[in-house]
């Protein structure tokens, strides 16, 4: 049940009709543009090709939505493979727009856009917009960071599209934000839930009551929030917290999205062609039967993705949405079935810290990350022991050394971490696979 | 001629420091000196101790990183004016130092000089040129169990 005490507006958005189309004229929809997806990346891409010779699989072969199963997964190891162009099926030329996101040592993964693309992209955020109950009289903070993450721009192309009154802030300056949030009157804020969260504190700190301006709409995405983080923030705001869904792999944010139910997340699946399968044996799973989202790109030009393995765990939810909708919604993500982390809206591997400590002293010191969350922002810490071999007698070798694997870290994995050195033996050593990570956030 | 200083990393905590001390206490290891550099994360602590074979195994079996350091060592007349004199000696020959840390003995009316040199030989040979008396291990342990 909402916490929200401010009302949306009403209406309907006509770029939203899509979302209600009849399922056989849906299911009709995906199957051809799944032919036509696939015939694309068979002659396009040569990832694909390979693949599905090394399955035996032609593009004629697909003759039904269920014969997606026949296709090969991509995983994202495929995308840092290829960097920097390798995936594309489109000519550069016809390429408009580039993102990239924070890959390990350095090396992003990059995703491409034609025209068409930028035009889908742009279709269902402005979706997203609407499905979150937004419209063209609305005030939209942009809080995403703006630039080779595609949350920024993303966000901003759909609110502009939406017909909003865009206020493209990006991240950062909380203090900026909530001036502005108040002598502009954003109806809604763009941004990382956690983020949220820290700035409803700052502006009690500020005594400025959330509740008494304006806003009334939260789109959050980019990390995993539960229920009570959603109480909490629109109790303290009096907005409605929406939860959206996204990947650069795919598209960027724009992937599902909740509507004002708030129960559950609806995949626009005229573009996007979901199944969960079981992470370990790769079966399509049942519907209502919790595995991982797999996504097939049905729309895109320059990077189609074939069953991109996105390694979140959810199920879809069977019975029909009150709001209406006939695409198909799935369960809130709260977990993944790697390693990964998110820490600041930002992906983070514990391979990646390996990687950068053993580029500076050459071996790999026994370490552990540590994960916290102060005043509702991500911290994050990592203790590194240290070795005989890196132990020098000069505090300046020792200060430079630390230094250096500050530097190392924070440049590798993009989010700024506090690395302490520590005595030998202080890190618990396990039998099995080493606890890299302790996670002390509850969220 | 040289001195062999043991030097042990400790992290900035409480307790840490006397972890390794309590070791050599439990081993009957007596520390003939010692200095601790500090920074705000960690702590580098330098011993000078007779046994330096044993009390490394002993700090090492504690679970401490351990590393040996060549240290010269030199007498200095305990008065006015007499640290002054060896640094301009040192100065002289062009020698830079790295850390130095000093200490007296009950019986004595000299103190010693503990010096990390970045050229070790250089300044040993420009001490001896001046009749610096520089303490080898035997002199040095001597000294501090007389």
């Amino acid at each position: 049940m909402s916490q929200s005490t401010k009302a949306p507006p009403s209406g309907f958005h006509p770029a939203s009709s899509s979302d209600y189309l009849p399922l056989a004229q849906l299911r009709e929809l995906q199957f051809a543009r799944l032919q036509a997806m696939v015939r694309r990346a068979h002659d396009h891409q040569t990832l694909y090709r390979e693949r599905m010779a090394e399955k035996g699989v032609s593009p004629g072969d697909i003759q039904s939505l269920e014969d997606a199963a026949k296709l090969p997964f991509t995983v994202k190891t495929d995308l840092r493979e290829t960097y920097p162009f390798g995936l594309f099926a489109s000519d550069i030329h016809d390429v408009v727009r580039l993102h990239a996101s924070s890959g390990t040592t350095g090396k992003p993964i990059v995703v491409a856009y034609t025209q068409k693309d930028v035009n889908v992209w742009t279709e269902v955020m402005v979706r997203t917009f609407a499905a979150c109950e937004c419209g063209p009289g609305d005030v939209i903070q942009n809080a995403y960071g703006y630039g080779l993450f595609t949350g920024g721009l993303g966000a901003h192309y759909g609110a502009e599209a939406l017909g909003a009154t865009v206020i493209p802030i990006s991240g950062g300056n909380t203090d900026r934000q909530i001036m502005i949030m108040k002598d502009f009157g954003s109806t809604a804020i763009c941004c990382t839930p956690s983020y949220f969260m820290y700035l409803c504190e700052r502006a009690l700190e500020m005594d400025i009551d959330l509740r008494e301006l304006p806003i009334r709409a939260g789109i959050f995405g980019a990390e995993p929030w539960s229920d009570q983080m959603r109480q909490w923030a629109e109790k303290m705001s009096g907005i409605k917290a929406y939860d959206i869904y996204g990947l650069s792999e795919i598209i960027g944010p724009g992937v599902a999205s909740e509507c004002k139910a708030q129960a559950g997340l609806h995949i626009f699946e005229d573009h996007f062609l979901p199944e969960i399968i079981d992470p370990e044996t790769g079966e399509v799973l049942p519907e209502g039967e919790e595995g991982e989202l797999v996504l097939t790109t049905l729309s895109k030009d320059a990077m189609p993705m074939i069953r991109y393995r996105t390694r979140d765990i959810t199920n879809f939810l069977a019975e029909p949405c009150p709001c209406g909708r006939t695409i198909r919604r799935i369960k809130r993500i709260g977990r993944r079935s790697d390693d990964m982390l998110i820490i600041r809206g930002v992906n983070v591997f514990p391979s990646q810290v390996e990687a950068a400590l053993l580029a500076v002293e050459g071996t790999l010191p026994h370490y552990q990350i540590i994960l916290t969350r102060v005043k509702n922002l991500d911290e994050m810490a990592v203790q590194v022991e240290v070795t005989p071999e890196a132990f020098s007698d000069k505090v300046g070798a020792m200060e430079a050394l630390h230094r250096k694997l500050s530097h190392a870290i924070s440049t590798t994995i993009g989010v700024r971490a506090k690395v302490s050195l520590v005595e030998p033996h202080t890190i618990e050593r396990s039998l099995g696979k080493a606890k890299r990570v302790i996670d002390q956030r509850q969220i | 001629m040289k001195i062999n200083q043991l030097s042990v990393f400790l992290e900035n905590k409480p307790g840490r420091l006397s972890e390794p001390c309590k070791a050599l206490a439990q081993a009957g290891i007596n520390i003939v000196t010692l200095s601790l550099a500090d920074t705000q994360q960690f702590g580098i602590l330098r011993l000078i101790i007779q046994d330096w074979e044993k009390a490394k195994q002993v700090l090492e079996a504690g679970g401490c990183v351990v590393k040996i350091t060549e240290v010269v060592a030199t007498e200095v007349a305990d008065r006015p004016g007499g640290l002054t004199e060896i640094l301009a000696v040192i100065e002289e020959a062009g020698v830079n130092i790295e850390y130095m840390y000093a200490f007296t003995f009950r019986s004595q009316d000299k103190a010693v000089l503990v010096f990390r040199f970045d050229d070790p030989e250089k300044a040993v040979e420009a001490l001896k040129a001046k009749d610096i008396n520089i303490l080898g291990p035997v002199e040095l342990y001597g000294m501090a169990s007389g």
